[in-house]
Order: C-alpha cells, then sequence, then structure tokens
C-alpha cells in the first residue's frame, strides 16, 4: 500500500461522496486512474461497502441498542465461525465479535423497544444450542461511533489572521 | 503647561523605524466582517493531541505548577536530544547545548540580542516572517535585506547572498521551510550557503520550526551541513508538527558557549517555558509521532488542491515544499497585494494576507494558508475564483 492509495481511502473514509475529479485534485492524479484504483479496492474487499453514520436520536427514531454477551459451548468439529454465521444472519444483530475475556462472543443488537430487543435474546439467541447464557447491556447513550463523535464536537478556537 | 505632557516623548527612538505589523491591520479589518473563510491562519487547525492535553491536565492535578531549571525540564533537553540524534545524527548535549524556550520567538529574540553588537548586520531572507526585522531593530542591529524570487521557487541563490554581505555582516537568518512562501531547499542547495557563511566567518540563525512539514523532500538541519554545528543557532518548537501554539513551547540548539550566553538573557527575562507546556511537550515526543504520518499526508492533498486551483483560477502558484501555505502571485490582475487582499476580503469576504507584509519582495503575492479544512478551502477558492471574473 503506498502513499497514493492510504491517500484515496483517507479521503473516502472521512467522505464516501467524494468525487474522483476531487480525490484527483487532492492526490495529483488523474480521475481515470484514481477510478481504476477504486474499483480495484472494492473488487479486493478493501472497500467494504460505503454507508451513512445517521444519528437516529436526531432524527427521531428512538431505536434501542443492547451489547449482548454470550458464552457458548463448542461442538465437535464446529469452531466459532458456524455460531457467528448463525448469529449474525439475524437482521436484529448489527456487530458479531469474538472476544477475550469472561464472554466468548459479543453482540450489538437493534430494536424498536426494550421489550422487543428483550425477547429476541430471550427467544431467538438463548435457544441456540451451543449459547451457554447470555449477559444483555442496554445502551443508555452513544457518544462516539465508529471514530465518529455524536455529541457536539469541540471547535478550534483560532485567531482569523496569525502571523 | 502640565497639559502639554505628551506620553509618546518617552517611548526609545529605535521603535519608530518599527512599523505595526501588516497582519495586526489586517486582522482589524477582519474582525469587522461576519462569515469570513480565513486563509490567513499561521497555525494548525488540527486539534493538539487529546493525550498531549490529557498529560497537562494530569501535571497541573499532580501539583507540577513551579518553576522549572532555567534550562528547562531535563527529561524534556534529553527528549529533544534523542531526537537529532535519531532523526539528523547529531550529538547536542543535553546538560549545555539545548535551551528551553517560550516559543520561537523567544527563542529568536534571544538569539539576537546574544550575538548582536551597535552596528552589526543580520541578513535576513525575504519575503520572511514578520518577527525577524523588528528583533533585529530592538537588540540595536542592522537588519539587511536579501530578495528571493519566484523564478527560483524562493530559494536563497548563493550570488544574492554573497553580494549582501559587507565587513559589518555578523549572521544570516534562515527559515527553511519558509513562511510565508512554502519554500523549502535541499541539501545540495544549502550547501552552496554553507561554503558561503564559512567564508566570511558567519553565524546562522535556522528557524526550523516547519522542519516536519515538507512534501516529497527530507528536511535538511542547516546544522548537520559540514563545519556548520559550530555556526549555527538552531531554532524549533511544537507549535507546527504537535498544533500546541498556544503552549508556548520551543528550543534552541546551538554550541555550548552560545547556549550559555543566551541563558543569561533567559534566566533574566523569562526564567523558565512554562512548566505545564514542557510537560505536553514531553509527552509529545514521546508518544506523538503515530499521528503526524497522517496529519502530514492531509496537508498534503491540501496543498496540492490549493496550488492546483489557483493555476486553474489563472493565479499563477509556484509548488510550495514544506509548511503550510501557498504563495500565489496577484499580478495578472493589475491589483498591489494589499489592495488585492482588502477588495478580495470586503467583496468576497476571504481572508488572506497580502504577501507585502512580509518584506518587499513579496509585493504581488498572496499568503493563503492550506491550515484550513479542505472544504473551507474548496468554498475561499470558488470566491476567488468569482472574484476575479469579476475584476475582468
Amino acid at each position: 500500500m503506498d502513499n497514493v492509495d492510504k491517500n484515496i481511502l483517507e479521503i473516502l473514509e472521512q467522505d464516501a461522496r467524494t468525487k474522483p475529479d476531487e480525490i484527483a485534485k487532492l492526490t495529483g492524479i488523474s480521475g481515470e486512474e484514481i477510478q481504476e484504483k477504486i474499483k480495484h479496492f472494492e473488487q479486493a474487499g478493501i472497500i467494504r461497502k460505503y454507508k451513512t453514520i445517521v444519528d437516529w436520536d436526531v432524527a427521531g427514531e428512538d431505536y434501542v441498542y443492547a451489547i449482548i454477551e454470550l458464552k457458548v459451548t463448542l461442538q465437535r468439529r464446529q469452531g466459532y465461525q458456524v455460531i457467528a454465521e448463525r448469529l449474525y444472519k439475524f437482521d436484529e444483530v448489527r456487530s458479531v465479535r469474538l472476544i477475550s475475556g469472561d464472554h466468548d462472543i459479543s453482540l450489538t443488537v437493534r430494536g424498536k423497544s426494550m421489550k422487543q430487543v428483550a425477547f429476541f435474546v430471550a427467544e431467538k439467541i438463548a435457544t441456540l444450542e451451543n449459547i451457554q447464557s447470555t449477559s444483555t447491556h442496554f445502551v443508555l447513550k452513544t457518544y462516539k461511533e465508529d471514530g465518529v463523535i455524536l455529541s457536539e464536537t469541540e471547535q478550534v478556537k483560532r485567531l482569523p489572521i496569525t502571523p | 503647561m502640565l497639559n502639554n505632557c505628551d506620553p509618546s516623548r518617552f517611548l526609545a527612538s529605535k521603535l519608530e523605524n518599527v512599523p505595526p505589523s501588516g497582519i495586526r491591520r489586517f486582522f482589524d479589518l477582519v474582525s469587522d466582517i461576519d462569515d469570513v473563510v480565513s486563509l490567513g491562519v499561521g497555525e494548525p487547525d488540527f486539534h493538539t493531541p487529546w493525550h498531549i492535553r490529557e498529560a497537562c491536565i494530569h501535571a497541573i492535578e499532580e501539583g507540577e505548577t513551579s518553576y522549572t531549571s532555567n534550562f528547562g525540564l531535563k527529561e524534556l533537553r534529553e527528549e529533544i536530544s534523542n531526537l537529532y540524534l535519531l532523526r539528523h545524527s547529531t550529538h547536542y548535549n543535553p546538560e549545555n547545548e539545548v535551551l528551553i524556550t517560550t516559543g520561537v520567538s523567544e527563542a529568536l529574540d534571544i538569539a539576537i540580542r546574544t550575538i548582536v553588537n551597535p552596528g552589526d548586520e543580520i541578513i535576513i531572507v525575504e519575503p520572511s516572517y514578520v518577527a525577524y526585522t523588528p528583533s533585529v531593530i530592538f537588540s540595536g542591529g542592522t537588519p539587511v535585506p536579501v530578495k528571493t524570487h519566484v523564478e527560483n521557487n524562493f530559494k536563497l541563490v548563493p550570488e544574492d547572498l554573497r553580494s549582501a554581505i559587507s565587513d559589518k555582516t555578523k549572521a544570516i537568518i534562515l527559515n527553511y521551510p519558509n513562511n510565508p512562501t512554502g519554500a523549502a531547499m535541499g541539501k545540495k542547495e544549502l550547501e552552496l550557503i554553507a561554503d558561503i557563511v564559512e567564508e566570511n566567518d558567519l553565524l546562522v540563525i535556522s528557524d526550523e520550526i516547519y522542519e516536519c512539514l515538507t512534501y516529497n523532500k527530507k528536511h535538511t538541519c542547516f546544522a548537520t551541513l559540514e563545519g556548520m554545528k559550530e555556526r549555527t543557532i538552531l531554532l524549533n518548537g511544537f507549535s507546527k508538527a504537535y498544533s500546541m501554539t498556544g503552549f508556548r513551547v520551543a528550543y534552541a540548539l546551538a554550541p555550548p558557549e552560545i547556549i550559555n550566553a543566551m541563558m543569561l538573557i533567559h534566566q533574566y527575562t523569562m526564567l523558565c517555558a512554562p512548566t505545564v507546556a514542557q510537560i505536553g511537550a514531553i509527552e509529545a515526543l514521546k508518544y506523538g509521532n503515530s499521528s503526524m504520518d497522517k496529519m502530514i499526508r492531509e496537508y498534503d492533498r491540501r496543498r496540492r488542491l490549493i496550488v492546483n486551483s489557483f493555476n486553474d483560477i489563472g493565479l499563477s502558484c509556484f509548488e510550495p515544499e514544506g509548511a503550510f501555505y501557498a504563495f500565489p502571485s496577484v499580478r495578472s490582475t493589475g491589483l498591489t497585494s494589499e489592495h488585492f487582499a482588502e477588495k478580495l476580503l470586503n467583496e468576497q469576504k476571504v481572508a488572506t494576507v497580502p504577501g507585502d507584509v512580509f518584506g518587499k519582495s513579496g509585493e504581488g503575492f498572496l499568503r493563503c494558508s492550506y491550515a484550513a479544512s479542505t472544504e473551507n478551502i474548496k468554498i475561499a477558492l470558488e470566491r476567488i475564483e468569482q472574484f476575479i471574473s469579476d475584476l475582468e
């Protein structure tokens, strides 16, 4: 990965909507080359997806998030991968991670209400045969999501003209 | 008559030779206008990294709020010494060759006061940072400007330097990467300057505050050139590399005889650099380098954007290789720097700094800082384009 590649990825990571021509101006490389490189990133799985970070609180949609920690029992010829696959296929499940410590797997679950999330966990997750126990933590407020600060960010207080 | 008493008659006459900074005047103009997009700022738009601020907060909580040694905290001097060993393979003894100062501004002031006798000539490479000429005048010396030109990408040309040297010349102030032009000089080019310095038995004050901000080339530290370490007062600090302008902490590196003499002034005027800032500086040197690469790439992208856009608009702009300034020419418009900048501010609400503020050779140019968000740079450039088409 050279500096040009890093530049393109950093620009898109900051704003996925930056057009190839603009990236060209910022990097000194032609727009066509940029397009080719982006295509390559997409095909190679370096760029997975272009998404928008929405603050649903501000939008007035009251989603409920919960972090669910799971203890699992591994069966013969069956690793964590198989369990993870069963978990991530649920639309309610927003993220699945294998973790170290007291628990084995951590999920983020999104629902319309606490009740809905609680039922989902009780009926769909806890009943899976590999799941030994679950521990549900409801999210009260999100301050920072994926590197983006969701509460008010601080402004650099600079004078308009300085030497 | 007692009411005839004019306080200004108490002022020292040497101040008469120092006009107020042109930047100050522009600052006042800008302050009266709302919604200005500013390319006039000479400091990073990145926040001071949080771990540095956090280290300072912790230091205050721990009560580290008293004076330090006049030289500055030993740990900081050792970190700086290590930095130069690692980065430039040159050794400065933290005991007697490193002095921590309150910003490069203080380091510059005491360096000049340390070496200047009345009548000594100090060569200043123009366009230059606004403080050099006044500092020389305050110390009783005579500033001698050497112009640089856009044809040479604002690098110092050996012949121009030679013709400015007289038998009264004592020192040259160099500043590469340069504020306001963004010019940087490579090793070979600086070696030619070093030869002249040696031939004429001169000293160099090398202000390398923008060292970390060089693009497409490696910075050459002037003191590392052959025979130059004994002839160089090196100035550097934390403001630009770590976005720590308000902390006021920097350093001077020089032979022990010179550091000792600078120390004499420093101990009676400043005593020591702010303690909390020194602790922040230690934190920056120890753990602050990971975020720097990313920051430099970001500046580099903005640099391309601003230079390409100026050239597209029709304001020709040479490619700056350092700092965070572009220095486009406004000569094609027929306006002076000052007229252009003032009109641009009033009509399109874009703040820039007219080049003549940095010396006569800056006339015909504008200093445009790209230490502003890409978004603001784009808006500013659109407005400047509009401004140019309105002129025609």
